[in-house]
């Protein structure tokens, strides 16, 4: 079975809303919400060893909402999530850590961020050498090592 | 079971001491076999390659073998302890996995008894290691700049890494509060070096080099020693090590990579283990002649656990850091190295330097601690954070104390059944104090700097990299498990060379130092082959 039928339809449902609780799309800094499909997908397709602390805390949300979270309204779902945000523990810290992996390596969240889309192999970066005369006091301070005897 | 034929010298572990000890004794000719639960590692696979890059620090890359949970890891039960242990199982060890800051201990480290009052002594003094840290660097492969007065003289064969975006912001800091600051030395190679190509500054080093410009032993070491004639066997858990009536090590049994029992005879039996590895294989060795573990008549097997308790602060800065785009540590500071009374403790503590973090890490440490918030603001805050990051992390000097302690878990057992290593652990008074110290200091360095939104780890809670202490090195028996050139007091073909053995911690990432102690053993070794085991 692929992750992504690991989670129910209301579970999905319930991810994609907290996620754009999270991080809503904006118009500002023209970047989708992580409600966005494609970043859905990608959180479905990797949730691998997260599915069931994911699947706990979607549980949990489920419990503390007591119906799909898109049902409630705006007050009551702000209040549902700052309750999930103290009581969810390491299944909560998991699915928000998966909504923010899952984002912040999306196209076009990175190309917003002026990041390069790439992996960091085999290009690399290049660094600044800098000017090492900022060692200067240091080397004017001198001071010595502590004796061992 | 399955019996080998015998072997001159058996080694258990392949990482930073046991890479070091199998290169040094290769030229004696002896037979020498190492054996690693772990294997070769692939540097095609390591997550720099992928665009999944830091989602890969949260499940197969953590540092956390607990977390990490490959085949090749044990877990350890470390519930009872505010630090977890970190470490990495492969052929090179947690030198694959490590930030590759490679300061060494000072002289003034090994007589803490004699300048403080504190601890003990070590039966050996820095001068003993200079030969074997000199070699040790050249090995490794170190970039740095010679000449740091606060630190021991070194001669990097590689210059410094360059200070980018984080390492001016860091220097001009230290210069307005008129405290020391050096560039570090680090086994990132800056140039070509001995077969590795330089660093291009892929991010993170903790997890693995693709580039292998970090120095591992997979790509140092061991291609010199399996070409001078050892061998090498990977995927091979020992589970403990055998005695004759004798009371010497006769050899060890081990678990294959098809989980088949085996036993491998030995004339000498080098153990490689590091500090949490190495008591839970001694303290597993039970016999009659043994009952309390192997080489355990002090009682010290396991017992002086010292972890280096990392207090990390960290904040945000107008001006762009190097982010994941450079080596993570390029500076350290030793100001606050050195006992001085009027700050409430004895000993002291190295500063570490980050120069920051990448996007993915950024937002999920910064959501955890409460700064980036969820909803419409999210935005306006990660740019202002991301990117923007400095840390500062004191290493704090842990004293040896009893209560902490390797121990073997009653319950919790490897995939080959072994028992596994419980970890005891409370941060000392003195260390706490220590770390109080830090945290100010940091703060003062962070605002001379002009940083924001100021956080703490305090300790770094997956921080247990450093795992010294569990099999301390001495010249009275009653007090010490080997002697002052690794043997073992209580069965004289039984050796010891990583981090259990020292006495003391210093307030330093140890590699540098267990390196250099595991290539004096093996030097001691071959000095005294005609009567090793007098």
């Amino acid at each position: 079975m692929s992750d992504a039928f690991k989670l129910t339809s209301t579970q999905r449902d319930d991810l994609r809303t907290v996620a754009a609780m999270i991080i809503p799309a904006s118009d500002e800094y023209k970047v989708p919400g992580a409600d966005d499909s494609a970043i859905q997908a990608d959180m479905l397709a990797t949730l691998g060893r997260d599915t069931a602390l994911v699947r706990q805390a979607l549980d949990h949300l489920a419990r503390l909402a007591g119906r799909p979270l898109a049902q409630l309204d705006a007050a009551k779902r702000e209040a549902v999530a700052t309750e999930f945000r103290a009581t969810g523990g390491a299944a909560a810290a998991t699915l928000v850590r998966v909504v923010l992996q899952c984002y912040y390596r999306n196209d076009r969240v990175l190309r917003s961020l002026g990041l390069e889309l790439r992996a960091p192999f085999p290009k690399g970066y290049t660094l600044n050498e800098g000017d090492w005369a900022l060692l200067d006091p240091v080397r004017a301070r001198a001071g010595t090592l502590r004796r061992a005897q | 079971m399955n019996k080998h034929g015998p072997v001159d010298v058996l080694i258990i572990g392949a990482g930073a001491s046991g890479a070091a000890v199998a290169w040094s004794l290769a030229d004696t000719k002896m037979h020498i076999l190492c054996l690693d639960q772990g294997g070769w590692m692939n540097q095609s696979d390591y997550p720099s390659t992928g665009r999944d890059w830091e989602a890969k620090f949260y499940g197969d890359w953590s540092t956390s073998p607990n977390i990490r949970g490959r085949p090749e890891d044990y877990p350890i039960n470390d519930d009872n302890s505010p630090i977890k242990v970190v470490n990495f199982n492969a052929v090179g060890g947690s030198t694959v996995m490590y930030t590759a800051h490679w300061p060494r201990l000072h002289p003034s480290d090994f007589k803490v008894k004699t300048l403080d009052g504190v601890a003990d002594d070590w039966p050996i003094d820095y001068d003993a290691l200079t030969p074997f840290f000199e070699e040790n660097d050249r090995m490794m492969g170190v970039s740095g700049m010679s000449g740091d007065p606060l630190s021991p003289l070194t001669h990097p064969p590689m210059p410094a890494q360059p200070l980018g975006l984080s390492g001016p912001l860091i220097g001009n800091a230290m210069n307005k509060l008129g405290w020391h600051w050096w560039p570090s030395d680090t086994t990132v190679a800056t140039m070509d070096y001995e077969g590795r190509a330089r660093c291009i500054n892929l991010g993170h080093c903790t997890p693995a080099c693709a580039q292998g410009a970090k120095a591992s032993t997979d790509i140092t070491y061991w291609p010199h020693a399996i070409r001078a004639g050892v061998e090498l066997r990977t995927h091979c858990r020992v589970r403990e090590i055998l005695t004759n009536e004798d009371g010497m090590a006769s050899g060890v049994v081990y678990y294959d990579k098809d989980g088949v029992e085996q036993f491998q005879p030995a004339e000498v039996v080098i153990i490689a283990c590091n500090g949490v590895g190495t008591p839970r294989l001694l303290l597993n060795s039970v016999s009659g002649r043994f009952p309390n573990g192997l080489a355990n008549s002090s009682g010290l097997v396991g017992k002086n656990l010292m972890f280096h308790p990392y207090a990390q602060i960290y904040g945000f800065v107008k001006e762009p850091t190097d982010s994941n785009r450079a080596p993570p540590t390029c500076l350290w500071s030793k100001e606050f190295y050195d006992t001085d009374l009027s700050r409430g403790f004895v000993r002291g503590y190295g500063i570490q330097f980050g120069r920051g973090a990448g996007p993915v890490f950024e937002a999920v440490a910064s959501e955890q601690k409460g700064i980036l918030p969820w909803g419409a603001d999210h935005h306006r805050v990660f740019r202002k954070l991301n990117g923007h990051r400095l840390a500062v992390s004191a290493i704090c000097e842990d004293l040896p104390e009893e209560h902490n302690r390797v121990t073997l878990d009653p319950v919790l057992k490897d995939g080959h059944g072994i028992p596994a290593p419980k970890i005891d652990y409370t941060i000392g008074a003195n260390s706490r104090k220590m770390m109080d110290h830090g945290l100010a200091r940091g703060r003062e360095i962070l605002e001379a700097a002009g940083a924001t939104d100021i956080c703490i780890n305090d300790p770094i809670p997956w921080g247990g990299w450093h795992l010294l202490g569990t099999a301390r090195m001495g010249t009275d028996p009653s007090r010490s498990v080997v002697n002052e050139w690794g043997r073992s007091h209580d069965v004289k073909n039984l050796f010891i060379v990583d981090g259990s053995v020292f006495v003391t911690s210093g307030g330093v990432n140890p590699t540098s130092t267990i390196q250099a102690i595991a290539l004096y053993v093996a030097d001691q070794m071959k000095q005294r082959l005609a009567n090793l085991f007098d």
